[in-house]
């Protein structure tokens, strides 16, 4: 039993407290006698503290504490785990203010506490210490050697002809660059916290996850959860740097309990580039073989990502290589290497979005070198079935997206020999490529609670960091029950409410929502058994029966019916292959003098089962390709190796997209409900929405100029150079 | 590899150990010998607020304000610390991302780089400020039905620079809003719906 209709756009159930600037993110409750957090941070990359000096802090008005690796309360959890990591790089593990090591630059070496902002401010520019500096590395072109198998991500053969990538009729072999990343959401990161006692801990986070920083916090200090409170009701924004809970939070939250006052923490603009991950730098091979006639016969597709030296960060890079084709030999390989940084963490898109720029502009080099349409090579070389895991996709409609996308950029009508088009003075190029992600479903849990007033509301310990959770949530709790929208209020960011899992990997409403479904259904169920139902939008006695829903709840001596319902999937989740795909369709402007790329228009497909919230699911692709613009043009977070620190590190020089940058932007939906991935048939959004596009404008302005650019972001110097 | 390195190179200089050396020099005639005597005794921490703040009195939102606050404050600061009106947001602190956007005497500006004392006699007006009570201005409902946010932390700051940029006559075809609203950075990447909502709201032909 599903939903079976499709459904309308609504405006965001949230939307008006955005708007009128009512929505409080976390460092915007008022907490009394809350007291404001500064760090010092370190300049050198890697080494020891000899000496600090926090007189002249200590003794600046306002000053309530500086905390420094001399005073810093124990953080139970971290004396517990020691200090030896079990990572191929052999290195220490990095607890904040835990020791005199400095094992990144930006790393925070000193917190100052005062009764405000400007006083902290002024306060930690008073902190002095001095270095043993050591060598550090920082450059991962300099340090392939050190590149090691993750225990997380084995190499990966498909067919007996290994070397088919080197022996077939037409061979590319290629390499791919794509620089560090940061995800810079508007909102800047990190905590309010203040207790009650030693064992009550309260935070307003910035996190993806309610509960997952519960847990964290609950194993840093080793107190029961139900001890922990952890708010998040609006998230400005994470992209994935929200599903950590980073050490300075929890640090924050120890010298809270040191100073038995509320404490605040809000990172400045430069520590987002080194205190809450990145996208790692990372290198790829891809090698590849085909037929004259274009059939793929092997693929090999290494990447080598960067990691710090005291975390094996891993993500799927190579994933898409191993299925996305049918290609009897793959081989993938991916490595990490150990360096003096920071760790990653996901970003929009994860590896899978570095990968497929790889990929996807290497299938539009091959297309090329047979001498095929990229679209019809794609479709040549279309898997009908999983060649990785053997197994029937749940869905999969590829073909038909490519089709609407096609269809609606005017693929067929371009002159697709390269640098054939010109508007002005201005070359013109067409674009496309694919992106895929897993339509991953994880166990969540739902409460429903029905008032009197027919009012119904859901609560769920999910997050929202802007795709719109709860505008989705209340659909569906709209569909199942026929309630209007109004009368259903979904309450998140509560790590107090029923479990659920971070916001993250494009799950949250196949997973948040399949509960919610769950919860309803059982809800008509309990009022069934009470002799009432939902009837057109309201709750009326069932057939045969006189009581309304207050008479029943009065002689039951409720003020309400409530119940609570876990969902995850079932077995037979275990036969198929579970995947959304989008198709990225991108045209472009090169002007041949300065080499400048403007991205004129996009059509953007997203093959992502049924659709549950139009509005927001259109919302969520267009916001996709803006990342994924930034990706493709102008990202890249720059380190000067000499002394391992960005010198990049703000809006001004960090180049996110701006409005001048982004064109008006056509998504378009297959939505046709998934049988297998959940009761409404839909699958994940987030991150499709940009994984691939890098590629499609990559592929897009070898169209325009007949240059191959394989190093993202492909500014101007790069065109000229190339 | 013993290349020591110092961080914050600052004489750090507090203001106790200032008003020791004002007892001493020139300043005298400037403090008050009350003040330097309690400083001596070590109750300055006390009276500190009452010698480094300054009067502000400004309109925010059509409420007269009368607050006490150091030079050092921004005007961003002021609004989020100190009067609770948070829907004006930090987004970098240095005048790159357009988050703190709010109206002085009509015009546009990053609260975050305009000191509070500077706003005297002025009026402000914040994203609380814009409505007609419940009844939203032109531009919220037109972000609202456009869905031209994700998160929502830009927003206060993109819809105060929308209206402003209507109000400048920079909103005459989608070219020029993209070109006038560049200011403000929206991460989730709603610019093609924000765009919708301000030629909307333009062309509906409603007093913003």
């Amino acid at each position: 039993m599903g939903i079976d209709k499709k459904s309308e756009p609504i405006n965001r159930v949230d939307g008006r407290a955005k708007v009128t600037g009512k929505a409080k993110y976390f460092a915007e409750f008022e907490v009394p006698g809350v007291t404001f957090c500064v760090m010092v941070t370190s300049p050198v990359t890697r080494g020891t503290i000899t000496t600090i000096n926090t007189k002249a802090a200590e003794r600046a008005p306002g000053v309530l504490a500086v905390f420094t690796h001399l005073n810093m309360p124990a953080i139970p959890g971290w004396a517990e785990q020691g200090n030896n990591s079990k990572l191929p790089s052999g290195g220490e593990r990095y607890h904040m203010l835990g020791s005199n090591k400095i094992l990144f630059n930006g790393q925070p070496v000193a917190l100052v506490i005062a009764d405000t902002l400007e006083r902290a401010q002024h306060a930690a520019s008073l902190v002095t210490a001095t270095y043993n500096k050591a060598e550090h590395h920082t450059d991962l072109l300099k340090n392939k050697e050190k590149a090691a198998m993750p225990p997380r991500m084995g190499d990966y053969t498909r067919g007996a002809d290994t070397n088919a990538h080197n022996t077939a009729p037409v061979v590319l072999k290629a390499d791919y660059t794509v620089p560090i990343e940061v995800h810079n959401p508007m909102e800047l990161a990190g905590i309010l916290a203040f207790w009650e006692g030693d064992d009550k801990l309260t935070v307003y986070a910035k996190t993806q996850g309610v509960k997952s920083t519960q847990r964290t916090l609950a194993g840093a200090f080793k107190i029961d959860e139900k001890n922990i409170q952890v708010y998040a009701e609006f998230v400005g924004g994470g992209f994935g740097m929200g599903l950590r809970t980073w050490p300075q939070e929890v640090v924050v939250a120890a010298a809270a309990r040191a100073v038995k006052k509320p404490v605040k923490l809000v990172l400045t603009r430069d520590q987002m580039f080194t205190l809450v991950g990145y996208r790692p730098y990372t290198i790829q091979h891809i090698s590849m073989g085909a037929t004259q006639d274009g059939q793929l016969t092997g693929i090999y597709h290494e990447a080598t990502a960067e990691t710090a030296s005291y975390d094996d960060f891993t993500e799927g890079t190579v994933g898409m290589t191993r299925f996305m084709y049918a290609c009897p030999n793959v081989t993938t390989k991916y490595r990490i290497v150990p360096l003096d940084r920071g760790v990653p963490i996901w970003m929009r898109g994860p590896g899978e979005a570095t990968g497929a720029f790889a990929l996807e502009s290497a299938i539009d080099e091959m297309a090329y070198k047979v001498n095929m349409d990229p679209l019809q090579f794609r479709l040549k070389n279309f898997a009908e079935t999983d060649p990785e895991k053997n197994k029937p996709f749940s869905s999969n409609n590829l073909k038909e997206a490519y089709q609407l996308g096609s269809e609606r950029i005017g693929w067929a009508k371009r002159n697709p020999a390269p640098a054939s088009m010109k508007d002005g003075e201005w070359l013109v190029g067409y674009g496309m490529s694919t992106g895929v992600f897993g339509a991953h479903r994880g166990e969540s849990t739902c409460r429903a609670q029905l008032n009197a007033d027919g009012t119904l509301l859901l609560q769920s310990a999910t997050s929202d960091i802007g795709p719109g959770t709860s505008t989705a949530m209340v659909q569906i709790a709209h569909e199942v029950t026929g309630l209007p929208i109004e009368k259903i209020r979904f309450e998140l960011g509560n790590a107090a409410f029923p479990p659920s899992g971070s916001q993250g990997g494009s799950a949250t409403v196949s997973s948040v929502g399949s509960a919610v479904f769950d919860v309803c259904t059982a809800l008509k169920g309990m009022l069934t058994e009470a002799g009432l139902s939902f009837d057109n939008g309201t709750v009326k006695p069932a057939a045969g029966k006189s009581d309304g829903l207050q008479e029943v709840l009065s002689k039951q001596n409720k003020t309400f019916f409530e119940v609570t319902k876990s969902s995850k999937g079932g077995a037979e989740q275990e036969k198929y292959s579970m995947y959304s795909f989008s198709i990225h369709f991108a045209e472009v402007r090169v002007h041949p003098a300065t080499g400048v790329v403007r991205v004129k228009r996009v059509v953007t497909v997203a093959d992502s089962g049924r659709i549950v919230s139009p509005k927001t699911a259109a919302s969520q692709m267009i916001g996709g390709v803006t990342g994924g613009i930034g990706m493709a043009l102008t990202e890249e977070g720059i380190i000067d190796h000499r002394f391992g620190r960005f010198v990049n590190n703000n809006l001004a020089d960090y180049h996110v997209p701006v409005s001048a940058d982004v064109p008006h932007i056509e998504t378009i939906f297959v939505d046709k409900p998934d049988p297998i991935t959940n009761p409404m048939g839909s699958k994940g959004m987030g991150e499709i929405a940009l994984i691939g596009f890098s590629a499609a404008v990559a592929n897009a302005v070898y169209h325009a100029t007949g240059k191959r650019i394989r190093e993202l972001p492909i500014t101007p110097d790069k065109i000229l150079s190339a | 590899m013993d290349d020591q390195l110092k961080n914050g190179e600052h004489t750090g200089t507090s203001r106790r150990s200032f008003l020791k050396k004002s007892s001493l020099i020139t300043a005298l005639a400037l403090t008050p010998d009350t003040v330097i005597k309690a400083a001596e005794k070590g109750i300055d921490e006390q009276i500190a607020s009452a010698i480094e703040t300054m009067p502000l009195n400004v309109t925010i939102n059509g409420v007269k304000q009368s607050v006490r606050i150091e030079p050092r404050v921004t005007l961003l600061d002021l609004l989020r610390e100190r009067l609770h009106l948070t829907g004006t947001k930090k987004g970098c602190d240095h005048g790159q991302c357009g988050a703190c956007t709010v109206h002085v005497d009509g015009q546009r500006v990053n609260s975050c780089l305009t000191l509070a004392l500077t706003t005297e006699g002025r009026n402000v007006t914040t994203i609380e400020g814009l409505a007609d009570g419940d009844n939203l201005h032109p531009m919220q409902e037109a972000f609202l039905e456009h869905d031209g946010f994700q998160c929502g932390y830009c927003t206060p700051g993109q819809i105060m620079s929308a209206v402003c940029c209507i109000r400048e006559g920079h909103a005459n075809t989608p070219e020029e809003v993209r070109e006038y609203m560049s200011g403000n950075i929206c991460r989730c990447g709603a610019y093609s719906n924000i765009v919708d909502a301000i030629m909307d709201v333009k062309q509906g032909g409603k007093k913003v």
